[in-house]
């Protein structure tokens, strides 16, 4: 164990502390303003992907994470070929 | 062939989720593929003490009403690749849990995993009794404390009787691990001794887990005990745990924090 590691195994609790005001923040919608903007957000963006493509479910894949400063909403929409797009 | 590995209490508060994310974490650093389970729809926490919580997109009623896919809303761990979370859901309620859902979902994880950890909420509710219903495996997770081993007793009962396996006349594994003891009080009629409970409760004991601040340390910062510090008592008890829940003879011993002692300080052999 370095003297680095030790320093950081004596200051869990600031760290228990950060957690908790990023995750409450986004579960009261104090970021965005409204609880968990960014899962709203997922929803209503797969709903509108989904209105003008078929989209197998197997063929989104979404990753999120919620910071303090920046939270980043991860899409990936794989779009079948143009004869199964309904126009 | 995958084993579904229920760690239950009936009490809040004694230790589940810490021993769920510190078993599943001490299984998959032995190479085994491990999926944990949140039950507790509502009040999810799974996540926050394996360190997710900020990557949680689907969760578990989802999936169960069809709404994700598995593979979309497993996390898979950051430390550990074969370790993945299957949340709760935090907006919903445990009503959302269908008995038929949630057996589709462990079916479809059975291919995937050698073992699948359901940490239950405390109560014997529907996310209780739908945790513990597909069980192959009981962990049920006591302090040495009276209200707590009441409780236990009482889950042994729901184990031995609401489960699937009991109900096709089956025998579901199960076993004791105790948590928070300590050994110096218990030396001082402060505390209920280990074979005090276990001769309450008989079921065969898989492992003491030491009062210790590193369960603390370990959840401040998300990450289960047997990763943040593998080392600590806790850390090794959990060890030993998984070692003998894999079907190993491994002497019971209290391993403790302090320097020099290795462990030996209150070996004994329980039923």
């Amino acid at each position: 164990m370095n003297l680095l590691s030790f320093f950081n195994r004596r200051t869990s609790a600031p760290v228990a502390r950060e957690r908790l005001q990023i995750l409450l923040a986004h579960e009261r919608g104090i970021v965005g303003g409204k609880p968990d903007l960014v899962a709203q957000l997922r929803e209503e963006i797969l709903a509108v992907v989904r209105r003008h493509v078929m989209v197998e479910q197997d063929n989104v894949q979404v990753k999120m994470n919620r910071d303090a400063d920046i939270s980043t909403l991860e899409i990936e929409v794989e779009i079948p070929g143009p004869a199964e797009i309904r126009i | 062939m995958a084993k579904v590995l229920v760690v239950t209490s009936g009490k809040g508060g004694v230790g589940k989720t810490t021993s769920s994310a510190a078993l599943g974490a001490a299984l998959a650093h032995g190479g085994d593929k491990v999926v944990v389970i949140d039950f507790d729809v509502g009040l999810r926490n799974l996540d926050l003490v394996m360190g997710a919580e900020r990557r949680v997109v689907f969760d578990l009623i989802n999936v169960v009403q069809g709404d994700a896919k598995l593979n979309q809303a497993l996390i898979r761990d950051k430390r550990l690749e074969n370790l993945s979370l299957l949340p709760a859901s935090q907006t919903r309620d445990k009503d959302a849990l269908t008995e038929e859902g949630v057996a589709r979902v462990l079916d479809e994880l059975r291919q995937k995993f050698d073992w699948i950890i359901c940490d239950s909420p405390a109560g014997i509710e529907r996310g209780a009794t739908m945790a513990m219903r597909h069980a192959d495996v009981a962990v049920v997770v006591t302090n040495p404390e009276v209200s707590s081993v009441r409780d236990s007793d009482r889950i042994i009962g729901l184990l031995d009787s609401k489960t699937e396996r009991a109900e096709k006349g089956e025998r579901i594994e199960k076993h004791l691990l105790l948590t928070r003891y300590d050994p110096a009080r218990a030396e001082r009629g402060e505390m209920l001794k280990v074979e005090d409970v276990l001769e309450i409760l008989s079921i065969p004991l898989i492992g003491i887990i030491p009062e210790s601040e590193e369960v603390l340390r370990a959840s401040n910062v998300g990450s289960p005990v047997t990763l943040n510090n593998p080392a600590s008592a806790p850390g090794r008890a959990y060890f030993d745990a998984v070692r003998r829940l894999k079907g190993e003879t491994v002497e019971l011993t209290v391993p403790t924090d302090k320097k020099g002692l290795f462990g030996k300080l209150f070996g004994r052999r329980a039923a």
